[in-house]
């Protein structure tokens, strides 16, 4: 008997998205399970119902028939009180929980018997990054913070020069470089505006930058990566610093986008009311980080604000206002989910408590809390490992820079001295005895292979086989040996070494030709028909 | 036709020769250099048989010879499939060795050859006989064991004799020993017995060489191979004071140590330690320090319909073959896909890695084979700086040369070897049979990398079902 996925609607205020798709359905039908979709469940994100019956979903009136019907419920939004109370022994809940903040609602899930993993307590491992869905929501705010900010700001995010008259760009600064504070630098500089970021891990530069942004550092030096890729509460030395940073950006830039968190605090006060204030009327900010307190000091949580002229936007539910994209994404990351629960394929899911992955988002297990898991082994990015890494790729680098020719770096003066001298004993040797005759042989063969040395450098890698097969035809010339010996005219005997042994070396004379005869005709035709190959 | 007018044709053929090598330095022109090689040849071929060093007595036996082992050759070069190319240009060196031979005990037991010449000259000429024998022999049985291997006829497993090195160096010592008995001899007949044993001697060592040397290492043995052909051909025309021979032998000789020396820079090795043999079988390699070097993590197998969505949504692709795509003969299913993937407006192009295969090239003659335009397929200093912009990345049957672990882990036996960075790449795709480790033994930790897929199974077949989904 396969297991029924519930998918019930969101009932929370606002609430748009669904935690699953048609598209999913049809996968998660394929790992053996059948799935119950509560009706009007993605209205929100503006999915119907026929959607998902064409996918082989069945539709469930109502939330009370749903929750008897599912062994195993998907949401998004934490479960209400409400909700809660209907979840009952055996059943398997996947949502986004927040332990830490809701340990009223963790008690009465683990009351009603049920096993419940949390989204957003996957660990953050690289093996678990397809089921991340902290990340891919954050992802989503990030682009939609600043779709926010473009919307409440009064001018153009690029720079143009009209008839009208010329528009300077919008400035925007992004404080915390994770993934909310990459995906909206990218997606402001799409937009045209010039983009500032700052992150208390100086590793995220190069992030920054790679996504169009500019990297303003704090002067002053300390270490701020914690464990699991999240920064760290930083000192209070570091923090006076880092307040006359922003304060200096404040009056400059046109938006700022805040995303600081840090994990099961309250959200870092960086934005001060004097900063606001600096800044030119009719600015934005979006702190994205409202629902846990905010980073600005004047945020209201859920609500657009203006306060001394600039507009502070609180939304607390930025990926739901992307309802398609965020619940295609999170019901992607459920999937990757149930993959792991279901390694068999046939409809039952295991929690595993053995699996690290599961381990960690699994906050209760059949009625009992298992909330906090054991800290995570590995770290996303192990402190240290990467000078490592970039010393070892270093000399790797510096061997590349011209293509196949020229041999890389120059020889040492050192190795140069001794090759020019054993060279010149070697002439001196083959000078002081050789008869005059060798020496004039000798000449023409350093002279050729000096000629062959600089000819074939020039020869293309992807020649690399016809040029051996042509080289080869070409030392057919060999050949020449062989037919010299076959019928030389004569010549007198030479006293006291005895008779030309006629027929023998005309024997292997004529052997010699006919296997020369192979490799000369073979070799050229050969290199013929690749070369006909070779076309643009 | 007299001597002087032999010797300006020869000029004229040395001239064509230089200019054939130089005309493979750019598909264009190479149609032209393999062209002016044939005339080069032509004309060395007719100025000698109608110069003063033959009569006309000799004529019939070498057109009968010429007849019989072109028809052979012919037929050879049209029937050979591109993937046996390896094997027919080892078999060629093998017959130039064989032939530098025999011209060497021909020459040896004409005693016209060195009628009038001075006792130190006479000592010259015998010094090259003995050397173009020896090398004769070398590239003879080096090249046939070479064939043996590339042809699956003999194991690819490198034969590791002990005291191997001792082995070799007491064959040299009684090379030397035999040549200065030989130098000694009074008569021609006294002279070919060191001549016989000696090169009996270099038969073995040419077949305990190529025996010691591994599979992945068969592009280099087979470009020393090359040049050792050349050398050969050089040290029969010292013999016959012939310098077309010289110069020809020369240039054939230095090309073959190019493409050696590449193709040991390309695998980060040194030329002696290839030729010595063994990689990967010394004990004396200590094992990368602690774990560091055991890749972690699971490996995510595909199908090869999720392998077809891979590359329906990707924008631009990489392909990445090697031997693998040789053996599995899949290189025409391999276009079909590009072109499909062409069609649909992706960007998709080839990389190849300088080792990649059994011979320098081999990839690029079978994708020309298979009608890949060339200018898709790139070298790996070109292309490797595009793989972070890249979807997808799909390996073909290779292993070492796109194993992180050579920049990444300097512990690893393939530690500093240049490879193709396919791991920066969105998503990277391995065909293999088989989890098995590569030529080298070492465990690639680009298997159980996030971003990488396996598809597991024969590549042809693999791939004629990726196509089928491509075009479903």
């Amino acid at each position: 008997m396969p297991q029924v996925i519930g998918i019930p609607k969101e009932i929370f205020p606002g609430e748009k998205r669904v935690a699953t798709v048609p598209d999913v359905v049809e996968k998660l039908r394929k790992l053996g399970f059948s799935v119950v979709v509560e009706a009007g469940a993605g209205e929100g994100a503006t999915i119907g119902d026929d959607a998902y019956q064409a996918a082989g979903a069945t539709i469930a009136p109502d939330a009370a028939s749903l929750w008897s019907q599912a062994d195993i419920l998907f949401k998004v939004r934490a479960p209400t009180v409400e909700e809660a109370g209907r979840l009952r022994e055996g059943q398997t809940l996947v949502s986004f929980i927040w332990p830490a903040q809701n340990p009223e609602l963790l008690k009465q899930l683990a009351a009603a018997g049920a096993t419940v993993l949390a989204m957003d307590s996957v660990p953050r491992i690289s093996r678990a990054q397809k089921l991340d869905a902290l990340s891919s929501m954050a992802n989503i705010g990030g682009y939609r913070a600043v779709i926010e900010a473009a919307h409440a700001f009064g001018r153009f995010f690029t720079g143009q020069i009209t008839a009208a008259g010329k528009v300077p760009p919008a400035k925007v600064f992004v404080i915390g470089a994770g993934v909310a504070g990459l995906a909206a630098i990218g997606a402001a500089s799409g937009l045209g505006a010039i983009v500032r970021a700052n992150d208390t891990r100086p590793e995220v530069a190069d992030q920054i930058k790679s996504l169009g942004g500019e990297f303003v550092p704090v002067d002053y030096v300390e270490e701020g990566s914690g464990v699991g890729g999240y920064a760290k509460v930083m000192s209070e030395g570091f923090q006076k610093a880092q307040r006359e940073t922003f304060a200096r950006q404040a009056k400059e830039v046109d938006i700022i986008i805040t995303t600081a968190l840090i994990p099961g605090k309250p959200a870092p006060k960086l934005i001060t009311a004097e900063m606001v204030q600096s800044m030119k009327p009719g600015s934005v900010i979006v702190d994205m980080a409202a629902e846990q307190g905010g980073n600005c000091e004047l945020t209201e949580p859920g609500k657009i604000v203006v306060k001394h002229g600039v507009i502070i936007i609180g939304y607390s539910d930025l990926p739901s206002r992307l309802p398609r994209q965020s619940s295609n994404l999170y019901a992607t990351n459920l999937l990757r989910l149930t993959e792991e629960l279901c390694k068999a394929k046939d409809g039952q899911v295991n929690v595993n408590m053995e699996d690290e992955v599961i381990r960690g988002a699994t906050v209760v297990k059949a009625g009992e809390v298992t909330w906090p898991p054991p800290a995570p082994k590995l770290s996303a990015a192990p402190p240290g490992s990467t000078p490592a890494k970039a010393a070892a790729v270093a000399p790797v680098a510096a061997k590349k820079g011209h293509g196949h020719g020229g041999g890389g770096e120059p020889m040492s003066a050192g190795k140069t001295a001794a090759l020019f001298g054993v060279a010149a004993v070697l002439f001196l040797l083959v000078g002081a005895f050789a008869p005059a005759a060798f020496l004039g042989h000798f000449t023409v063969f350093v002279l050729a292979c000096f000629i062959g040395y600089m000819v074939v450098w020039n020869v293309t890698p992807s020649l690399h086989t016809p040029l051996m097969s042509v080289t080869n035809a070409i030392s057919s010339i060999i050949i020449i040996g062989a037919l010299v010996q076959v019928a030389p005219p004569a010549v007198a005997a030479v006293a006291g070494e005895g008779l030309r042994p006629d027929s023998l070396i005309r024997t292997l004379a004529v052997v010699g030709i006919a296997l020369t005869a192979v490799n000369m005709f073979g070799g050229f035709a050969v290199t013929r028909r690749m070369l006909a190959m070779f076309r643009k | 036709m007299s001597g002087s007018l032999t010797s300006v044709a020869y000029i004229g053929a040395t001239i064509l020769f230089i200019l054939s090598l130089g005309g493979l330095s750019n598909p264009e022109t190479s149609r032209r250099g393999n062209l002016y090689g044939m005339l080069g040849m032509a004309i060395a071929v007719l100025a000698t048989v109608f110069g003063p060093h033959v009569s006309a007595a000799g004529l019939g036996y070498i057109l009968a010879a010429l007849v019989v082992g072109g028809g052979i050759g012919l037929y050879l070069a049209r029937t050979v499939q591109m993937t046996q190319m390896p094997e027919l240009v080892a078999f060629m060196h093998s017959l130039v060795g064989l032939v530098a031979t025999v011209v060497g005990y021909a020459s040896y037991i004409d005693p016209t050859a060195s009628a009038g010449m001075s006792p130190a000259e006479e000592g010259i000429h015998h010094v090259e006989v003995y050397l173009g024998v020896l090398i004769g022999a070398v590239t003879l049985s080096g090249s046939v064991i070479a064939f043996g291997k590339l042809s699956g006829k003999i194991g690819g497993k490198p034969l590791l004799l002990p005291a191997r090195h001792w082995l070799n160096l007491a064959l040299l010592v009684g090379v030397i020993v035999l040549g200065q008995r030989f130098l000694a001899a009074g008569s021609i007949d006294a002279g070919l017995t060191p001549l016989i044993v000696m090169t009996v001697l270099a038969l073995l060592f040419g077949v305990h060489m190529v025996m010691a040397i591994g599979g992945a290492d068969m592009p280099v043995v087979v470009s020393m191979l090359n040049s050792y052909s050349g050398w050969a051909a050089a040290a029969t025309g010292f013999m016959l004071s012939n310098d077309l021979l010289i110069v020809t032998g020369a240039l054939v000789g230095s090309s073959g140590a190019i493409l050696s020396y590449i193709m040991c820079r390309a695998m980060n090795r040194q030329f002696l330690s290839v030729i010595a043999g063994g990689f990967g079988g010394d004990s004396a390699k200590p094992k990368a320090a602690g774990g560091a070097a055991a890749p972690a993590g699971e490996v995510t197998a595909v199908s090869a319909q999720e392998t077809a969505e891979l590359l329906k949504e990707a924008s631009s692709v990489i392909i990445v073959p090697g031997y693998g795509m040789a053996v599995a003969q899949a290189q025409h299913t391999v276009y079909e896909i590009t072109k499909v993937l062409r069609e649909k407006g992706k960007n998709v192009r080839f990389a190849i890695h300088p080792v990649a295969g059994r011979m320098p090239g081999h990839m690029n003659v079978l994708l020309a084979e298979a009608k890949v335009p060339y200018d898709i397929v790139m070298e790996m200093d070109e292309i490797n700086a595009d793989f972070p912009d890249t979807s997808v990345a799909m390996v073909i049957g290779a292993n070492d040369i796109v194993n992180p672990s050579a920049q990444d882990d300097p512990g690893s036996p393939i530690a500093g070897m240049p490879v193709l960075e396919v791991w920066k790449a969105q998503t990277t795709i391995v065909m293999k049979r088989s989890m098995a480790s590569g030529y080298a033994g070492v465990d690639n930790p680009l298997f159980y990398k996030e971003n990488n897929r396996m598809l597991f199974g024969d590549a042809k077949k693999m791939l004629d079902e990726v196509l089928a989904a491509l075009r479903a």
